[in-house]
């Protein structure tokens, strides 16, 4: 069954503490991963690594650099989501 | 009919010495930071890197080379002239041809076959397996491998991108014959469909016309450098990687609890540490991370490091080691060795 909005976002910020050791209250839909998370680029790389085996989606590097803010990446998974 | 009569090398190979040259002036964070807009805290961050070797005008590949085989030959007990073959990875020797292999086989006193290879930061492991692979032929007894690089030629200082990686040095191994297996199956590849990820700006023979060129203050055209799509390049080398690295373990019959040293290629201590976690290497296997002090100097990481963990002890002589090298292609090439 497919996740909602809402599972997506707090499966991810569990991702994102993990990984790139930000508070996963921090990690809220309007946050940009560069600018407001402090998440560099490589450790963006990480975080979709664990973001596609936890959801089962394919994130190529193509997709990678549209994902600028959280919610990108939370509807980018909804979408591609099986 | 006549029968052509073939030839039987050596049951096993080993490396038997190895030797590196690290060039003599070092370049800080600091002096980078005066090229491009960056800090010394943000370089070592994203990369690990403290400072990074370049070589003076004195210090060619073909000086760098012939030090690093000194050193290696000497360790090996090998004189130059016993050499079968001389095998030198690089991507910065500037002369498409004749191949820097002759000279540095001239200069050690040998007349034995010499060429260069292409395959990046893979070029040492492919040089390995390759000279491996022709001692047991018979090809040759004794193959010097090289790996060198003067990278700063070929680095663009003012790209914020990739100024601060890239580092000169080079490092040598004699493989010979040996009582016992000494060198691994090599697992290697390639993936051409990621050609552009590690690239030069413009090929040697189509350098851009004058209003896309990048001229500098002379009104020269700049380059043709090095260039790299990092993300894409750091999720290959982080995680496919680690699943080659397995495949080596697994084609040497032996498990990564095995091991005494993981001397993976110097591109980024990140990717070092991300392939450690990955591969889930035990606490006990130490690992290479001179690219701190030497930076990424492509096809002589491994050696170097090899050689520097042998000298300060955190390596153990006769050892099991994992060797694994990676870059543009994209190529890999992995291998266990014994270490001399």
């Amino acid at each position: 069954m497919a996740l909602t909005q809402e599972e997506i976002l707090a499966d991810l910020a569990e991702i994102v503490e993990e990984v790139a050791g930000v508070d996963k209250a921090e990690v809220q839909l309007d946050k940009s991963f560069t600018g407001d998370l402090d998440v560099d680029s490589l450790t963006m790389v990480e975080v979709v690594v664990a973001a596609e085996e936890k959801f089962g989606v394919k994130i190529p590097d193509d997709a990678v650099k549209d994902l600028s803010t959280v919610g990108d990446a939370v509807s980018y998974i909804e979408k591609n989501q099986v | 009919m006549a029968t052509i009569r073939e030839k039987q090398g050596a049951a096993h190979t080993r490396i038997m010495g190895v030797g590196g040259y690290a060039p003599s002036r070092v370049i800080t964070n600091e002096e980078v930071c005066t090229w491009i807009d960056s800090s010394d805290e943000w370089i070592r961050t994203r990369s690990g890197i403290e400072s990074r070797r370049w070589a003076t005008d004195e210090e060619t590949v073909l000086e760098m080379s012939v030090q690093a085989a000194g050193k290696a030959l000497a360790a090996a007990g090998v004189s130059g002239d016993q050499l079968g073959a001389v095998i030198i990875a690089t991507v910065s020797h500037m002369h498409q041809t004749p191949a820097l292999a002759c000279l540095v086989a001239d200069r050690l006193g040998t007349n034995g076959a010499a060429f260069d290879i292409s395959a990046g930061c893979a070029g040492f492991c492919y040089g390995v397996a390759q000279a491996s692979d022709m001692v047991k032929a018979g090809s040759a007894e004794y193959v010097l491998v090289v790996g060198v690089e003067r990278l700063s030629d070929l680095t663009d200082i003012h790209d914020r991108g990739t100024a601060f990686i890239f580092g000169d040095g080079a490092g040598a191994v004699v493989i010979g014959p040996s009582d016992t297996p000494g060198i691994g199956p090599v697992v290697w590849g390639s993936e051409g469909d990621k050609y552009d990820t590690i690239t030069q700006t413009f090929p040697w023979n189509e350098p851009p016309t004058a209003d896309e060129a990048d001229t500098g203050e002379d009104g020269e055209l700049r380059g043709p450098f090095l260039q790299m799509a990092g993300q894409a390049v750091f999720r290959w080398a982080s995680y496919q990687m680690a699943e080659v690295s397995h495949k080596a373990l697994a084609e040497a019959g032996i498990t990564a609890h095995d091991l005494d040293a993981f001397i993976p290629h110097q591109a980024n201590m990140r990717i070092t540490d991300r392939l450690v976690k990955v591969l889930d290497l035990p606490e006990h296997v130490p690992v290479a991370r001179t690219i701190a002090e030497f930076g990424n100097n492509s096809a002589a990481t491994i050696p170097l490091a090899m050689e520097r963990m042998l000298q300060d002890g955190s390596a153990p002589h006769g050892g099991l080691a994992l060797l694994i090298g990676f870059g543009a292609g994209l190529v890999y090439a992995a291998q266990v060795v014994t270490l001399p």
